[in-house]
This record gives C-alpha cells, structure tokens and sequence, in this order.
C-alpha cells in the first residue's frame, strides 16, 4: 500500500516534468527537464527494486544515470558551439 | 524500528523530487529552472537511496556506490549546462 502511494507521487513528478520538457521553447529548457526526468527516473528503479526484491533494476538505475549524466554534457557542448559559430 | 525509518526517508525524497518537478513549472528563467530543478532532486534521490539502505541491508554496496555517483556527477553537469547558457561569461564577472 505504501509502495504504490509512493510510485504515484514519483510517476507524477516526471510526468510534470515532462509537460516543461513538451513546453518549453529553448534548448537549455529541454536539457534541463532531460535531466531532471533521469534523475527522478533513478529513483524510480531504486524503489521498484526494493518493492520486487531483484538487485537487477540496481544496473538499470546505473545504465539510466550514465546516460542522462552524459547525454546532458553532450547537448550543453552542442548549446555552447552552436551559440558560438551561429 | 528500521523499516518505519527508511518509509520516513523514502516519503522525504519523494516529496523533495515533487517540489524540484513543481519548481521547474513554476520557475520563470533558465538559470533558475536549474536551480530548482537540480539541486532538490539530488536531495530527493540520496534520501530515496538511504531509505532503500534501511529497508534491505543487502544491497548496501550497489545502493552507496550509487549514491556516491549521483553527488559527484549531477552537481557536475548542472555547472556545465548553466555555464553554456551564459552567451559570454565577462558579462557576468
């Protein structure tokens, strides 16, 4: 029961940023709900894996913070190039 | 004992992630989204990871090696992505 409350109020918390993900007109806008939405998502994994009791939604959670960890470096390189040679 | 104490900091993550979701609608500016957007949800997802460590011993060492990931990469891309906002930084100096 309290389990389900809480992956409610997490599915909500994306789900928000992903409307500003949607709405948003500029690029760092995007990036930054991108990354807001991974790191909710992390934890996401966590409370899924202790609620199903299986250590391998832990490498999910891994996989999931690399990636937006280094998906959010590379647009913010792209931001500042393309500001800069456009 | 343990189990009400890691429901307690799972509860106090989920509402730090709640308000760092409501503050990247609410906030006007980009540099602010960050601020909110970023700052909160680190909070939010460290308390997640130290009630998952009260709730299952077990997985300790995967869940802190997690922990230790976030706090050191997160912070780091924020200050990455709000240095690329800034069009030139001697405006800002």
């Amino acid at each position: 029961m309290f389990i389900e409350i809480i992956l409610v109020f997490i599915s909500l918390s994306i789900f928000l940023s992903f409307i500003v993900f949607i709405k948003s007109k500029k690029l760092q806008d995007k990036i930054v709900s991108f990354d807001t939405m991974s790191i909710i998502s992390i934890s996401l994994f966590i409370i899924l894996s202790i609620s199903y009791k299986e250590p391998y939604y832990l490498d999910i959670a891994f996989v999931f913070a690399l990636i937006g960890f280094i998906g959010t470096i590379i647009f913010a390189r792209f931001n500042t190039l393309r500001s800069k040679y456009a | 004992m343990l189990d009400i104490l890691g429901f307690i900091f799972i509860s106090l993550g989920v509402l730090f992630l709640l308000l760092s979701s409501i503050g990247l609608i609410r906030m006007p500016d980009t540099l602010s989204r960050i601020h909110a957007g970023t700052k909160a949800s680190t909070l939010g997802t460290l308390l997640v990871v130290i009630g998952a460590i009260c709730l299952e011993h077990t997985l300790w060492l995967k869940l802190s090696l997690l922990a230790l990931f976030i706090l050191f990469t997160n912070p780091l891309s924020s200050s990455i992505l709000a240095k690329s906002c800034i069009k030139n930084l001697e405006d800002i100096k």
